[in-house]
């Protein structure tokens, strides 16, 4: 770490997006051979290990929650969305950094993009994936989960389309869709490379039937380009209204705590933020362990940091509202639920979480912090963990203590709680082993057309 | 480098890519079919019984009211299965000795009821009151269909909950007169503009609750 902080850091702005040296030939090469030619490093099939004993440990929660029912996890009166819930909105939140970065800044033309959207993208997927369980689970009865869906069902009714839960539904369900063509449109002409470059016929198989026929040709490029500008023109929009529409599921409740105007702002910021720790938490590990300095230069973990420090910012301006809101609305119950986040039973995880998301980022002012990637590592961590502490906040502690002092009541998740969170932890992480083994991490296409052979006098 | 994928996968692939939208659409399709079907719902399937005892006969030769057998109709949730003692009143003096009604005598002499098979069964998280029905407007046979002419009976309706709402929602449509409730010949739904008009002059006067109240959750689920 300490001779690239020398050799990267501190003309930020001077550092390319993508090493000079590189050409397209080698840009190709040096891509698709962690794919194709290096051999597996026993460090992948560890982490891989490691990440699929957990999934197995997910698949047995979940199946122990089928059989016995959600009794099984803490969730109760008063508090009936525990860390499940907790959880889905973590995960989707995590999800928003890769269409932030595939999407807005694509149509934003911000070059940096083309070498983390790849990565940020399947991250993506793979955390809105984590995160569809959580509801369905939580439904209790999750093979009656398709009723959630308005089609001409046999009870003559329709579900209910002013309840957000309802929105939250098409909104979560559009996101994995628009994102997973998004993907898949995206990585089209690297199957073709890899279809190109595979040496033995199953793999070419394979890739060539991802790869759709592509052949590269003016018109299918004319064509691609149309689509895929057309799909981040869908996908844009989603980046906000996710997570605006999570953030209903508790706006558009009445409970202290979650009935506030600043929500759908607030939790986007945050889910960016979230987003960007994960990316990060991601990235650095892998550009040092498969070498991709040339590709992931320092610009890139800059501006990372720059998006975590402002999107951190607003995360805070949120803290801060809403204590001003519960405040300076005069509704005791609105005070109360402030003093009870500082200083009732659950007041350990609110000042964690104010020292997780607001005090920690503050370091990323620093230019030096922002060119250590070992600390800029930890602070992601941190600041994963703070987003996660934020949503405990707002599910357990705003529903533990409401109106009536009569129904008020404790929450511990139970071991099957933290199986699952723990066993998704891990289908993520699996999900994520096989994506960097078996699909090119970096957009190699996308790549070539920033490298300076690609300029085009005109 | 030779080819990896024959010619003809072109079309292949456009076909399942166009194709997929009409595919999905189909499927979609054939499970609301089969949700709805006599399969799924049980509709129209005759169920046999014990004893080989026909309504057909009974209502629709004999002209015996449903109320002789079925006697809580009018005031319990259930419409009532008669006692074996029921069948007893006319069959110890007439088709005293048939072996068709072996079973029933021997119900008679030990005591033990027949165990007839259940061919209406709602769901077990449904309410259902016989009574208020009969009593505001809904004949049997809206229901149960002409069971005048049924040897072997069958669920007529489908039961599904949307079937349920289908009255809830409209009753004008359905509710009858009250001295024509148990009238097997009755027609079974109001379909012009004036029996629409007398549906609703029924809604009035017998006070069936508006939609609102006839379609929240807890009418029927409670």
């Amino acid at each position: 770490m300490a001779d690239e902080h020398q050799s990267d850091a501190p003309h930020h702005t001077t550092v390319p997006v993508i090493d000079p040296g590189l050409t397209f030939a080698s840009v190709t090469d040096k891509i698709s051979s962690i794919v194709l030619k290096r051999k597996t490093p026993l460090a992948w099939f560890i982490g891989f290990a490691i990440s699929f004993i957990l999934f197995q440990l997910m698949m047995l929660a979940i199946t122990n929650l089928v059989f016995v029912g959600i009794g099984l996890w803490g969730v109760n009166v008063p508090v009936a969305w525990g860390i499940d819930i907790l959880n889905f909105v973590w995960w989707i939140g995590i999800g928003h950094a890769g269409t932030l970065i595939s999407a807005i800044l694509l149509l934003l033309r911000q070059q940096w993009r083309t070498s983390i959207n790849r990565f940020a993208e399947a991250m993506t997927l793979f955390a809105v994936a984590q995160a569809g369980m959580y509801p369905i689970f939580h439904l209790g009865r999750p093979w009656l989960a398709y009723w959630l869906f308005p089609y001409p069902n046999t009870m003559g009714v329709w579900p209910q389309f002013r309840s957000p839960l309802m929105w939250d539904v098409f909104a979560v369900s559009t996101y994995a869709t628009v994102s997973a063509m998004f993907w898949f449109v995206g990585l089209i002409p690297d199957f073709a490379t890899l279809r190109d470059r595979a040496q033995s016929k199953p793999f070419q198989i394979i890739y060539g039937w991802f790869a759709m026929g592509w052949r590269g040709s003016a018109r299918h490029w004319h064509r691609y380009e149309m689509a895929y500008l057309l799909l981040a023109g869908l996908a844009t929009p989603l980046v906000l209204s996710v997570h605006t529409i999570v953030s209903f599921d508790f706006a558009a409740g009445i409970i202290p705590g979650w009935h506030a105007t600043i929500f759908p702002p607030y939790f986007v910021a945050g889910a960016i933020y979230a987003g960007f720790a994960m990316v990060l938490f991601l990235t650095i590990p892998l550009r040092k362990f498969y070498g991709l300095e040339g590709f992931i230069t320092m610009r890139h973990v800059h501006n990372m940091a720059k998006v975590m420090l402002a999107t951190g910012l607003i995360v805070g301006y949120g803290y801060v509202v809403e204590a001003f809101f519960g405040w300076y609305s005069g509704n005791k119950y609105e005070r109360y639920m402030i003093w009870n986040r500082m200083h009732g039973p659950y007041a350990v995880y609110y000042w964690a979480l104010i020292l997780c998301n607001i005090i920690t980022p503050q370091f990323l002012w620093i230019k030096k912090v922002r060119s250590n990637l070992l600390l800029l590592w930890l602070i992601s961590i941190v600041v994963s963990i703070g987003m996660w502490l934020e949503r405990f906040v707002i599910v357990v502690t705003s529903l533990h203590r409401d109106f009536l002092p009569s129904s008020w009541g404790m929450y511990q998740p139970t071991q099957w709680d933290w199986a699952m969170f723990v066993g998704t932890l891990g289908f993520f992480f699996s999900l994520l082993f096989l994506f960097i083994r078996f699909l090119p991490m970096i957009s190699i296409f996308e790549m070539r057309t920033i490298l300076p052979e690609a300029e085009v006098e005109e | 480098m030779p080819q990896i994928f024959h010619h003809s996968t072109n079309a292949l692939a456009k076909t399942t890519i166009f194709g997929a939208i009409f595919i999905l659409v189909a499927a979609l399709w054939v499970a609301a079919e089969i949700s709805r079907s006599s399969w799924n719902t049980g509709q129209w399937v005759e169920i046999q019984q014990p004893v080989q005892f026909s309504h057909k006969h009974h209502t629709g030769d004999d002209g015996i009211d449903c109320r002789y057998c079925h006697t809580s109709v009018e005031t319990a949730a259930s419409a009532g299965i008669p006692s074996t003692s029921v069948c007893m009143n006319c069959h110890k003096q007439i088709w005293a000795d048939s072996p068709y009604l072996q079973p029933v005598r021997a119900s008679f002499s030990t005591g033990k009821p027949l165990e007839w098979t259940r061919v209406h069964d709602l769901p077990d998280y449904v309410y259902f009151n016989h009574s208020i029905h009969v009593n505001k407007g809904v004949g049997c046979s809206t229901c149960h269909g002409r069971v005048d002419q049924m040897p072997v009976v069958y669920q007529a309706s489908s039961l599904q909950m949307e079937w349920c709402l289908g009255c809830h929602r409209a009753p004008e449509k359905f509710v009858r007169p009250q001295d024509k409730i148990f009238d097997m010949e009755w027609r079974q739904e109001n379909k012009t503009t004036a029996e629409i008009k007398d549906g609703k002059s029924l809604v009035n006067t017998n006070h069936i609750q508006p939609a609102k109240v006839l379609t929240s959750c807890s009418t029927c689920h409670r």
